[in-house]
């Protein structure tokens, strides 16, 4: 409770900032450094950048980023973010039946390989199953037999063979080994948020259910989207994988397919990577866009909502 | 507002109907056979040192906890159970949810949802629980931003807002479900002393109109100039209860007097603790009511 009259505040500090020597050695150094591989990609003719650029935009590397590893990491994060959801809310149950599986599935999926998975619905699962008879009834064919039925009860079959090198089936593939890593996140996200939150919607008659959707999940979103782009990143990387289904409209199997018929590897190399960087780079953008919407309320305001803020009088 | 809705009900004057209560955690009895009747308009404050069982009977009113033993009536509607021929049935949690509907809470913590603006805070609830339109439930809730005294801060987000403005939402939600009973627990527990004259304000003037309320709070002046009863509770049972005058100021029991006398000790303290920081003359407690 002091009291300062405007006469003697002092005006602003002008002193020296602290010196920071090291940063400006740092700076040295790494000049240094970048120069010397600026220097060695420009005289070193064996980068051969022009080939590497011309393979980037050669047509079946384009179709196999679009169609193999585009198509694939959408899909196939589509699929395992709304299993991950749903096993992740599964795993926080009370229904003891709902939380054994969804701990059956995580246990199953996060424990194979994604190689052998891919090789396993590629080949084995065709050679078990050629064909899936989808009946009305579990059993149909059975139950058709044992009535002495002339069809089977049948609806529609599923070709397997017809499926199991097709982006779709690396899709499934894909979506289900993501699932079980989306689970964990999803319910690491659900923990985190204040018990006191599920009490203040209870207290307000709302429904677990909508309790979950309404008011968790939406806040879960924000613990939950970081780890989430992780994974989106890491499966832009992984449908290279899809070559084992064998599906060959794909990145690295296209650009690595240049490379042995030129003989020119280390270019068709620099291309799949330059592929893979720039589309990692967008979805980083997309990722902090998301983060921003799902962190709202939380934290302090963006500067633009400051100056709103400040604007309208309403801040203190 | 009074009750006129429920003319039939009202021939019945407990609008809260507690029996035998008991609650245990993990064979730590937290109840002991409570027994409680408030009566419509009336507002009750339940005092009692921590760890009497004060928040954990109020949280099985409304069935956050749900109860061992007894029986809770609020508005004759059994809590928890359905009576069919005299074996009780569980509800399930949807039922029980809509049970809740009508019975508004506010927390110690304020618990307001923190993604979610003031406006949107106090919507929520009669839009996606009871369907309203959205519109109607937007008019509603600016009408009860400005009678918690916040109408210029619809947009703000509850960290943007102090801790007395959080609670003073978390109670302008909670009447926009039109609560026929509003349970407080601690509500202003949670704040700095300067801010507690505020949400007490709000809810006096919500006692003024005629709202049943049961309090658990160490306001003593709350106690003394609102209650119409207050119950004292200590070690999971009821030691006495009355009109605040016969138990704050002469109280039957010794558990009832040391605990007051804790709690005029604290508030002295209190009283000549910020006399000190103001360097004015210390005032003379009174009757213990110099707190306030």
């Amino acid at each position: 409770m002091s009291t300062t009259s405007t006469q003697d505040r002092p005006g602003p500090i002008k002193a020296r900032p602290v010196p920071h020597p090291g940063r400006w050695v740092a700076l040295a150094v790494i000049a240094v450094v970048a120069a010397m591989m600026l220097s060695s990609f420009l005289t070193n003719p064996r980068w051969n950048f022009p080939f590497a650029l011309q393979v980037m935009n050669y047509k079946p590397v384009l179709n196999g980023l679009l169609k193999g590893t585009i198509i694939g990491t959408v899909g196939s994060m589509v699929i395992g973010i709304a299993i991950g959801v749903i096993v992740g809310v599964m795993r926080l149950s009370t229904n003891p039946v709902l939380r054994g599986v969804s701990f059956l599935y995580t246990w199953f999926f996060r424990g194979i390989p994604r190689l052998v998975l891919m090789g396993i619905l590629g080949s084995g699962l065709g050679f078990l199953y050629p064909k899936f008879d989808i009946g009305p009834l579990p059993f149909s064919q059975q139950l058709a037999h044992a009535l002495g039925l002339h069809g089977d009860l049948t609806i529609f079959t599923l070709n397997v063979n017809q499926f199991s090198s097709t982006i779709i089936m690396g899709i499934v593939g894909l979506g289900l080994s993501e699932g079980a890593y989306m689970a964990e996140i999803a319910r690491a996200g659900i923990l985190s948020v204040d018990p006191g939150q599920n009490e203040a919607a209870q207290a307000l008659g709302m429904a677990p259910g909508k309790t979950m959707r309404r008011i968790v999940l939406p806040q879960a979103m924000r613990v939950i989207v970081p780890p989430t782009g992780n994974e989106t990143i890491a499966m832009v990387k992984d449908t290279s994988l899809l070559s084992a289904l064998p599906l060959i409209t794909e990145l690295y199997f296209q650009t690595n397919a240049v490379g042995t018929r030129t003989l020119q590897i280390m270019p068709t190399y620099v291309a799949a990577t330059a592929w893979y960087l720039i589309i990692c780079s967008v979805l980083m953008v997309g990722q902090s866009y998301l983060e921003k919407y799902f962190g709202r309320g939380f934290g302090a305001p963006s500067k633009k909502a400051q100056q709103k803020l400040t604007k309208i009088g309403a801040d203190h | 507002m009074p009750d006129d809705t429920t003319t039939a009900k009202a021939a019945d004057p407990a609008l809260v109907h507690a029996v035998n209560v008991h609650k245990s955690f993990h064979g730590n009895e937290v109840l002991k056979g409570i027994d409680l009747d408030v009566r419509r308009g009336e507002v009750v404050v339940l005092l009692g040192p921590s760890g009497s069982g004060k928040t954990t009977f109020l949280r099985c009113i409304n069935q956050l906890e749900s109860i061992d033993g007894g029986r809770i009536w609020v508005d004759g509607e059994l809590m928890g159970y359905a009576d069919k021929g005299g074996t009780l049935h569980r509800l399930t949690d949807r039922q029980i949810a809509a049970q809740r509907r009508d019975i508004g809470m506010c927390f110690q913590r304020f618990n307001l949802f923190p993604h979610k603006t003031a406006l949107e805070n106090i919507m929520e609830a009669p839009v996606h629980v009871k369907g309203q339109s959205r519109e109607q439930a937007r008019v509603r809730g600016m009408e009860l931003l400005e009678r918690v005294g916040l109408k210029d801060r619809p947009s703000a987000y509850p960290a943007q807002l102090s801790g007395g403005q959080q609670q003073r939402v978390a109670i302008a939600r909670a009447l926009a479900m039109d609560p026929k009973l509003m349970l407080f627990d601690e509500p202003t527990s949670a704040l700095d002393p300067e801010l507690v004259g505020e949400v007490l304000d709000v809810m006096r003037g919500l006692a003024r109109t005629g709202m049943t309320m049961i309090v658990v709070t160490h306001e003593m002046g709350f106690a003394r100039d609102v209650a119409d009863e207050v119950v004292f509770m200590d070690g999971g049972v009821v030691v006495e209860q009355g009109a605040p005058r016969a138990v704050i100021d002469n109280p039957q029991h010794q558990r009832t007097r040391n605990f007051l006398r804790r709690m005029r000790a604290e508030q002295e303290e209190f009283v000549h603790a910020a006399a000190a920081l103001a360097d004015i003359p210390v005032p003379d407690p009174g009757a213990g009511g110099a707190a306030r």
